[in-house]
């Protein structure tokens, strides 16, 4: 979503903002993204109208505990399905290919392999041995798509709504239709609630974060004096940085604030037999899926912008015959993006079942629209090319933040998915008069 | 419209009569697309130094024949040589190893990428941990474009921005940074306005001197009799007829195209 209206002083950048305009705003002088900007903005009036209509229940470091938590599992999709849509392809599978990959890794753990290997339940070995077959289910799966899209030029759209149909019932096929749990403790470590990393580990975590985010800014301008190109005052990249700091410390601070209720600190110490010292408190601080998003979403931002394979993604989406000429095997490229979405589907598998500490027949239903509505509302252009990582995760918080608000504020179930709908259509809207604005295509 | 007193300053001796190996020779190239045949036996040859226009129709051929040279096509049956060598090209990533490069009608530029980015594209700088080396391509661009269109400024926006000729010129710094020995140029001219054409034309004479070979495929018969050594006419995917452009004239050409003979050579 590129509200340029919620940005105040974008304005005076006119027609061509990266021109060379002699006198520079001081956005210019930022140099950071407008589009980027405008979903920041309209994220911010999101929470700050919830805020004010739930009486401030909306933004308690709580809410937004679990606003995190139920984010992650569309985020790491929609991170995937960018690559999908930028090389003009579509995945409508990632739903039933979820529960596919949630099914496999729920039995390998309680059935297959206490039954035919001999660990018993509890093994330290059966969560890491079902994700690593749930992860290769993913990505098998996904290449297979893939395979059937780019060399034997099905498309896209048909092979994953086939997939639709066919993951989702193979996931009911191996379980039974039974519900499956509950699963692994380590296993479930991975859902939110039942894995954090507690107030200090947070800490530690934020500064690396802040000191790697200052360091890679540094060595990115360092390396273009290197070139003699010109950048921006160190005033303004010190505004960067300080608000990127800023935005890490505060996010963990927030998570920080939120303290685990006492009596399930007293239920834990009673546990390991030993009594809670009076007025001890303990905070939850960043769950594990939170860290796998981050994880994911650095990988995958560097994959689009520092590798061949990203290059050659965005290339193939802009112009296929241009990337086919360059000697690019665009068929093995397709391949590899459905492989990706794949295998990220399965880690979203990981953080689904793990949240609900079980598998379910129905897990990931409707995720596909979540999914590629994130990814439509973070500026991913259906007509390829165009998108990005941060945008689609921005994009899943923006829809899961309308989602929970109306919930809070108890707005009727379908009224909650029409606006939803809504949002989407205008954001392309927006989106699609934001570029032509700055004169794109 | 009399070419034969042609006073162009192209003085060089006709590299043919020295003996030199051809640069390419096409030999007997045929392809089908579903029974039409598209190339029928058609043979050619380029020699260094040397600008050969490809003329004709829509659909006579042209394009498909200079495909199968830069690795688009396969073709069915014939021979490509390079350097009096056998040549074996089944995709663009062979023909660059041949050092031919494409400068296509369509540009063939990815429109979201910005100029660096389409200059290295399949062909990226990386640095030793193997990412994509930016600031080093962007460098190197600067430096190829100072050279080729000195007002090229917009680097490092797409170049969906840019004007019909500062793409051209995007697509031309790509043949030329990769030290092209064999150049194809497919309807370069053809979306460029006049002042832009001016400087396209002037880069193929440039690239001529350094000893480079270019097919140059246009309509515009007037520009190829400018610009061009020898003229090969197509027609129905064969060839009419090769003609060094100081023995013809432009109604000649013009009747190879259209009735797929040479009036002159028919008459004498």
């Amino acid at each position: 979503m590129s509200d340029t209206d919620t940005v105040p002083n974008a304005a005076p950048s006119g027609q061509r903002p990266a021109d060379k305009a002699p006198a520079r705003s001081f956005l210019n002088q930022l140099e950071l993204d407008l589009r980027l900007l405008g979903m920041v903005g309209a994220f911010i009036i999101v929470c700050v109208v919830f805020n004010v209509l739930t009486d401030g229940r909306f933004l308690t470091p709580r809410n937004i505990f679990n606003l995190s938590i139920q984010t992650v599992s569309v985020a790491i999709m929609a991170t995937g399905m960018v690559f999908i849509i930028v090389t003009r392809h579509i995945d409508l599978s990632v739903g039933a290919l979820l529960a596919t990959a949630s099914a496999v890794m729920a039995m390998m753990q309680t059935r297959w392999l206490p039954d035919m290997m001999g660990l018993p339940l509890g093994h330290a070995a059966l969560p890491w041995l079902s994700i690593l077959a749930g992860l290769i289910t993913g990505a098998v799966i996904g290449a297979f798509q893939g395979w059937l899209v780019g060399y034997l030029t099905i498309p896209a759209f048909i092979v994953t709504l086939g997939g639709l149909l066919i993951w989702r019932n193979v996931g009911w096929y191996i379980t039974s239709g039974q519900t499956i749990g509950p699963l692994d403790e380590t296993f479930q470590a991975f859902g939110g609630i039942n894995g954090t990393l507690g107030a200090q580990w947070s800490w530690i975590a934020g500064l690396l974060a802040a000191v790697v985010a200052v360091l890679a800014l540094w060595s990115a301008r360092r390396n273009k004096i290197g070139h003699g190109f010109r950048v921006k005052p160190i005033w303004a990249e010190a505004v960067v940085m300080a608000i990127i700091v800023g935005a890490i410390l505060g996010f963990v601070a927030i998570l920080n604030a939120y303290e685990i209720p006492s009596r399930v600190l007293a239920r834990d110490f009673a546990a390991r037999g030993a009594e809670m010292p009076e007025g001890f408190t303990a905070s939850y601080g960043i769950p594990y899926s939170v860290l796998l998003l981050i994880a994911v979403a650095v990988v995958m931002t560097v994959i689009a912008r520092k590798t061949r394979l990203g290059r050659y993604i965005f290339a193939t989406g802009g112009n296929p015959d241009a990337a086919e000429l360059s000697g690019i095997n665009t068929r093995l490229l397709t391949v590899k993006v459905f492989a990706i979405m794949g295998t990220l589907v399965a880690i979203s598998a990981v953080v689904a079942s793990a949240r609900l500490t079980n598998h379910s027949n129905d897990i990931g239903t409707l995720d596909e629209l979540r999914v590629i509505a994130a990814a439509v509302i973070g500026g991913t252009a259906l007509s390829g090319g165009i998108g990005t990582i941060y945008g689609a995760i921005l994009g899943a918080l923006i829809m899961q933040s309308l989602q929970s608000g109306m919930a809070m504020v108890g707005v009727d179930a379908p009224l909650q998915n029409m606006v939803v709908g809504t949002v989407l259509v205008a954001a392309v809207l927006i989106d699609i008069i934001y570029r032509r604005r700055v004169g794109g295509k | 419209m009399d070419k034969q007193s042609d006073p162009r300053a192209s003085g060089a001796p006709d590299p043919r009569a020295s003996g030199a190996t051809p640069l390419v020779e096409l030999k007997d190239i045929r392809i089908a697309f579903g029974g039409v045949q598209a190339v029928d036996g058609v043979s050619l040859d380029l020699y260094p130094g040397e600008v050969v226009g490809l003329l004709g129709h829509n659909g006579a051929g042209k394009s498909t024949l200079i495909k199968i040279l830069s690795g688009a096509y396969k073709a069915d049956s014939g021979e490509i040589w390079i350097n009096g060598e056998k040549a074996s090209i089944h995709s663009p990533r062979d023909a660059r190893r041949y050092n031919i490069e494409t400068i296509y009608q369509t540009l063939a530029l990815a429109d979201n990428l910005d100029a660096a980015s389409n200059l290295f594209l399949g062909r990226e700088i990386v640095t030793r941990m193997g990412f994509v080396d930016d600031a080093k391509q962007e460098a190197e661009t600067r430096k190829i474009m100072a050279r080729l269109n000195p007002n090229f400024r917009k680097l490092s926006e797409p170049v969906s921005a840019l004007s019909g000729g500062q793409r051209q010129s995007v697509a031309i710094a790509r043949a030329v940074y990769f030290n092209a020995r064999i150049l194809i140029m497919d309807e370069p001219t053809a979306a460029l306005g006049v002042h832009e054409t001016a400087m396209v034309a002037d880069l193929i004479k440039e690239l001529k001197a350094q000893g480079l070979g270019i097919f140059l495929i246009s309509h515009d018969t007037r520009e190829m009799m400018e610009l061009c050594d020898r003229v090969s006419v197509m027609k129905n995917g064969q060839l009419v007829g090769t003609e060094r452009v100081e023995d013809v004239t432009e109604d000649d050409i013009l009747s190879m195209i259209i009735m797929g003979k040479n009036p002159k050579r028919d008459a004498a």
